[in-house]
């Protein structure tokens, strides 16, 4: 069975670089899961002050700052995508379905 | 020497934008890029007090504060490949050279990147404003804290977080390709005249120093004219902003009330201005692409050709609204065509244009709603009607001049 972990963090918390979290004592379990194994992939995100998301509706692409608000969406799946710059990730984003079914695609940059 | 002072100061009106943005595609560091201009006009003002001023300022200063980049970078033992890319980025332009007078190839286009940049529409609006006017015009953090009427520290946060999130969401330092290019252009667009709004709304003492806003805005849009000489829209927005600014100065007393265009002064208009503007929107015209900034600029274009308020031509401003209604279906485009009709024809009709949009419940909280219906039924004579709208209006105006102006009308119509 996979599953996917989804980790939320508190707004205007520290924020901890990748470099940073490895070296943080606490996420000493969660790497260990990782180099077993049972943790195949994943990311730390850039924090939702550095998002954008994208909405289509009729022939125009909208774009807002900041992470999906609407409370009636829910997160219905994930991509890894590996492009030049945003101006590509958003047109990639705005292809999708899920952006002109009355839904959002929240373009979060990767913290590498 | 003050002519050294004002040759500086002169400079760093016309150049700033263009250094900095040079320094930032060279450099990709908007941070130091906006350091090093700061530090090459510190040194122009040394440098050319004693070796007299440059022919060409603009290259003068881009050559120091490139200069002065590849110092820090060195220091900061940067990569040795990334020094050789700096080197070889700003070679392009070529050295320093007293002499040369050619055309600056390339760095215009500088400009043009770092407006697109700014004013990218994955950066919160309040952000493009602010990092337009500290980037492209030069203007400092507190100076805008000052014209967005909040703290400094509020405002240097908000620059830090869009330069931040250029930087981490990879929004590209470009002009856009050409199919993203007409979307974009209206956004760029649109951060100026909002800019230029945000002044011309600033109409009490307090807030005085927002009108330098009008200046910067109208600064701005000279500047994308020149870049973007074959986009009518582009011409249409600075003959627009001319339009406006020309009649600025009367649209308050000297007590700071508000006075209608009807009541204006028209002798006290800025004719130059004026003209200027309708000189432009002609060359817009022109092109036979029209679009929402150019007829806007046309309306403006029919109230500073009407020597008095009754000469004005509401007929063709009506019809002229009709058009801007197809590009911008809005209620409040509806609503300014409805006092148009009002004008042109009957109140009355202007009143059923009026009740439709009442109907829709689009603009239920609008004061100007409210306020459009009191002034047509004022005009029409039906002055206890009139003063129940006023009434409606107060309740729901925040601005202090227009909540004064509304007060004023309601008194008339209570005691007429």
């Amino acid at each position: 069975m996979k599953y996917v972990l989804l980790f939320c963090s508190p707004a205007g918390g520290e924020e901890q670089s990748p470099a940073e979290h490895a070296d943080d004592p606490r996420f000493a379990a969660y790497f260990e899961e990782v180099r077993a194994g049972r943790v195949t992939g994943g990311a730390r995100l850039r924090p939702a002050t550095d998002a954008t998301t994208v909405r289509v509706r009729g022939d125009e692409v909208l774009l807002s700052d900041g992470p999906f608000a609407e409370t009636k969406e829910y997160l219905a799946g994930i991509a890894f995508i590996d492009v030049a710059d945003l101006d590509e990730a958003i047109a990639l984003a705005a292809r999708h379905p899920a952006a002109s079914d009355g839904g959002s695609v929240e373009v979060r940059p990767v913290w590498e | 020497m003050p002519d050294v002072e004002e040759a500086v100061a002169a400079a760093f009106r016309e150049e700033w934008g263009q250094v900095v943005a040079t320094l930032i595609r060279v450099t990709g560091d908007w941070d130091l890029a906006e350091e090093c201009a700061q530090d090459a006009f510190a040194q122009a003002l040394d440098r050319w007090r004693r070796d007299g001023i440059p022919r060409r300022p603009g290259a003068w200063l881009t050559t120091t504060a490139r200069n002065r980049a590849l110092d820090v970078l060195r220091r900061e033992a940067v990569g040795a490949a990334k020094l050789r890319e700096v080197a070889v980025l700003g070679r392009d332009e070529g050295p320093y050279d007293p002499e040369y007078d050619g055309e600056d190839s390339g760095v215009e286009d500088d400009r043009l990147r770092l407006v697109f940049t700014c004013c990218h529409p994955a950066l919160p609006i309040e952000a493009r404003v602010a990092l337009t006017l500290r980037t492209l015009a030069g203007l400092t953090t507190p100076e805008i804290a000052r014209a967005f009427l909040v703290p400094e520290a509020t405002m240097a946060q908000r620059l830090v977080r869009a330069k931040k999130k250029i930087r981490n969401a990879g929004i590209p330092y470009r002009v856009p390709p050409a199919h993203l290019l007409p979307e974009r252009t209206t956004g760029v667009l649109g951060v100026v005249y909002l800019l230029f709004n945000e002044g011309y709304a600033a109409s009490s003492g307090a807030e005085l120093v927002r009108t330098n806003l009008c200046a910067e805005a109208i600064r701005l849009a000279r500047v994308l004219a020149r870049l973007m000489p074959d986009e009518p829209e582009v011409l249409g927005l600075l003959a627009l902003l001319l339009l406006h600014d020309a009649r600025r100065g009367t649209r308050v007393d000297a007590a700071g009330e508000l006075v209608t265009l009807e009541d204006q002064d028209r002798t006290a208009w800025d004719r130059a201005e004026a003209d200027e503007g309708a000189a432009l929107l002609e060359t817009a015209l022109r092109r036979g692409r029209p679009g929402p900034y150019q007829i806007q600029a046309a309306i403006a274009a029919c109230h500073t050709t009407a020597t008095t308020a009754e000469e004005t031509d509401w007929a063709d401003i009506a019809g002229l609204y009709g058009e801007l209604e197809r590009f911008v279906p809005s209620a409040v485009v509806r609503l300014n065509r409805a006092v148009a009709v009002g004008m042109a024809q009957h109140p009355d009709a202007g009143l059923e244009l009026v009740a439709e949009l009442e109907r829709s419940g689009e603009l239920a909280d609008y004061h100007l709603l409210s306020a459009t219906r009191a002034d047509l039924l004022r005009r029409s004579g039906r002055t206890a009607e009139a003063a129940v709208a006023y009434e409606r209006a107060l309740e729901l105006v925040e601005n202090a001049a227009e909540r004064r102006f509304l007060e004023r009308r309601l008194a008339e119509c209570r005691s007429a």
